[in-house]
């Protein structure tokens, strides 16, 4: 089996990339093939670097507050571009009451703070393995 | 310090008790932990003695107000003066932001500190495209002039200290602050206050640039340069290792990172052939209270001692003023969990008595919300009462540098300043400070430290309580959590929209071309023609936008 392909993304204006960089190379010890975008990208960009590298799994961190307006921002595009089947897990500074909206909007998962490495590479498996082939 | 003889007597008795009791203690009963460390990962042994300062002399440590100042900047430290109880705040519109300032004031702080949103910090207006859903989030929205004079509307600014944090657009703000003083008819004299300004820890930590590394600390040269010139008593930056420390670094690498860019600027601004006595008095420092108390407590007296040697060494300064470090302090907001919220008052009260046990001049508590949102009302009441229990209650600032002497606090402090001292040479070697953040040195170090911790906490190698330890099943709306007012982002945009369209555009367009001349000209200061612009109602995202025209932007290589 190749390689799980990741897209790390940072959306907005939002500068703290600790978590997203953390995640990425934990991910990328885990065995898979990650790309990191670095910050500060619109949705339009992140969707265009999803799909050129045709990534399983974007990952999007967000510790703004600004999921609300961009996530849905993300979806659309993905769709937009034939991607809708590309897996959306957000992660970063996300109150409870928005994961079950931005499940229903087509978030494949909310990864909360401390979840560990680890357990964030096994999610991505589990994600992965579950999906509809391509 | 100590008598030679002296010394070998206490090591011959610290020989026969580890020969005895400390050898008979271990067979009955071993220590649970082999290898301690601190924080930063520097090894810490049982117990201190005055074998561990043998070699110390008193004057490193000396006396409060007097060089090299490891004991605080001033002879009578909190005795004459408790620290300024700053909590930042900033929401929505300007009158918002406003309203929590009235409060704060009302429930006893003591300086203001306003925090902004995101498109006011990377210099967009609220109706441009990329502002879109952060406009008042994280912060208090600012086009306009009007946004400053609604933001401190009925607020003495002669006598309340203000903080901005603020960065890349720095100078616009301060900008607009002196032209709201002058509008008032203030003396510019007897502004107090900070502008955070410290640009070089954003392309290592913070991550809010606009322009590249050059250009952005020609501004800051310039903004200090003006507050030497014209507002005596404001710190025109704030050199800043929290955001460093927040990013990953651990402490030894904060203020070893934060001296480096420390160092730059003084380059920056004596370049220009201003003497280094006239502005180094009014450089400043903030810090992080990280979770190791000791070392945190070391960590502050290591920095005014590593300073002041910087300053007269290095740089020849000849004014004490100029080699006394004054610094504002917060709580790690990094330490805070999600879980278990309520821990985060505890979590954030020791750091806070750490700082003041550091010496602190300024100190923000985080709320206990911290992980959630930005702070909701009652968790910044209960962070202030946290200060003023340490205030009133404890006692602890009856004395100066009460930790003073301490064998272990003594030999961390010099531990300390030795890690640091080498780390500097390293960015020597390199080329200096703005080379190295151009090799990503510093991203580097800071993103190993941030992975190698959370390594540590996933395997609970690192302790969290509620976190990793102790842990319970979640409870749900566990706080009350700050709301955003969803019209935010329309009023304000409507403000703005109305600003420009009453105000003189001819004049703001000549005063924009005038401002890209002398863009073009490194040895122009930058704060006139940016005074002029605010108060002509140029808006924030105006002034970047055609400075970006003659800049250009930073690009990131980024690193993980």
């Amino acid at each position: 089996m190749p390689p799980i392909r990741v897209l790390i993304a940072k959306v907005g204006l939002d500068g703290h990339d600790r978590g997203a960089k953390v995640v990425a190379r934990g991910l990328r010890d885990a065995g898979m093939d990650v790309v990191y975008t670095g910050l500060h990208r619109t949705p339009e960009e992140v969707v265009a670097a999803a799909v050129q590298e045709d990534v399983d799994v974007l990952g999007i961190s967000l510790l703004s507050g600004a999921h609300m307006t961009l996530i849905p921002r993300v979806l659309e595009l993905l769709r937009a571009a034939d991607a809708g089947d590309m897996l959306l897990v957000i992660g970063g500074v996300i109150p409870d009451e928005d994961v079950p909206a931005l499940l229903a909007l087509g978030a494949a998962d909310v990864v909360l703070q401390d979840t560990p490495p680890d357990a964030i590479a096994r999610r991505v498996r589990e994600l992965v393995a579950a999906r509809q082939p391509r | 310090m100590f008598d030679p003889e002296a010394i070998e007597r206490i090591r011959a008795k610290q020989r026969a008790w580890e020969a005895r009791e400390l050898r008979e203690f271990l067979a009955r009963q071993p220590e649970s932990r082999a290898d301690c460390r601190t924080g930063s990962g520097l090894p810490v042994e049982r117990v201190y003695t005055p074998a561990d300062i043998a070699a110390t002399s008193f004057d490193e440590i000396g006396l409060p107000g007097r060089y090299p100042f490891t004991r605080g900047p001033y002879p009578t430290m909190y005795r004459g003066r408790l620290w300024t109880m700053r909590q930042i705040a900033g929401y929505g519109t300007g009158s918002d932001t406003n309203q929590r300032f009235r409060y704060l004031i009302e429930q006893g702080q003591t300086g203001l500190s306003v925090d902004f949103d995101m498109p006011t910090l990377m210099g967009y207006d609220s109706d441009d495209p990329r502002s879109l859903g952060e406009v008042g989030r994280e912060g208090v929205a600012v086009d306009t002039l009007d946004d400053v004079e609604a933001l401190f509307d009925g607020i003495d600014l002669e006598h309340i200290s203000v903080s901005m944090t603020i960065n890349p657009t720095a100078w616009i703000l301060l900008a607009m602050y002196v032209a709201l003083a002058q509008a008032r008819g203030n003396d510019l004299g007897r502004l107090s206050g900070t502008c955070q300004t410290d640009i070089l820890k954003e392309y290592i930590a913070q991550k809010e640039w606009i322009f590249p590394i050059r250009p952005s600390l020609r501004l800051v040269r310039d903004m200090i340069v003006y507050c030497a010139d014209h507002l005596a008593r404001y710190n025109p930056i704030n050199i800043s290792g929290y955001h460093i420390s927040e990013a990953g670094a651990t402490s030894v690498q904060e203020v070893a990172f934060t001296m480096a860019n420390a160092i730059a600027y003084v380059e920056e601004v004596t370049r220009a052939g201003v003497d280094v006595d006239r502005f180094a008095p009014r450089l400043a420092f903030y810090f992080v209270a990280q979770a190791d108390f000791f070392e945190e407590v070391a960590k502050f007296r290591a920095a005014r001692r590593i300073w002041a040697k910087l300053m007269k060494e290095r740089f020849a300064a000849a004014r004490p003023e100029s080699m006394r470090l004054r610094f504002h302090c917060q709580t790690a907001a990094l330490t805070l969990t999600k879980a278990q919220p309520m821990n985060n008052i505890v979590r954030t009260a020791l750091q806070a008595l750490s700082a003041v046990l550091g010496g602190a001049q300024s100190l923000h508590t985080n709320g206990l919300d911290e992980a959630y949102a930005i702070p909701s009302e009652l968790a910044m009441k209960l962070a202030l009462r946290t200060q003023q229990i340490i205030a009133d209650e404890t006692r602890v600032p009856n004395v100066v540098d009460p930790l003073g002497g301490s064998y272990y606090v003594e030999a961390l402090t010099n531990r300390v300043e030795a890690e640091v001292g080498e780390i500097l040479k390293k960015v020597d070697a390199l080329g200096g400070t703005v080379k190295a953040i151009e090799e990503g040195f510093f991203q580097r170090e800071i993103a190993d430290s941030a992975f190698e911790f959370a390594r540590r906490k996933a395997s609970g190698a690192e302790p969290v309580i509620g976190v990793n330890k102790f842990v319970e099943p979640p409870e749900p709306n566990a706080v009350p959590v700050h709301k955003v007012d969803p019209e935010v982002e329309a009023r304000q945009i409507g403000h703005l929209r109305a600003v420009r369209a009453k105000r003189d555009g001819t004049r703001v367009a000549a005063l924009l071309d005038r401002l890209a001349r002398e863009a073009a000209d490194p040895g122009v200061n930058l704060m006139p023609v940016t005074i002029e612009l605010v108060k002509a109602r140029a808006s924030l995202g105006e002034i970047v936008g055609r400075l970006r025209q003659v800049w250009g932007r930073y690009v990131e290589t980024p690193v993980f």
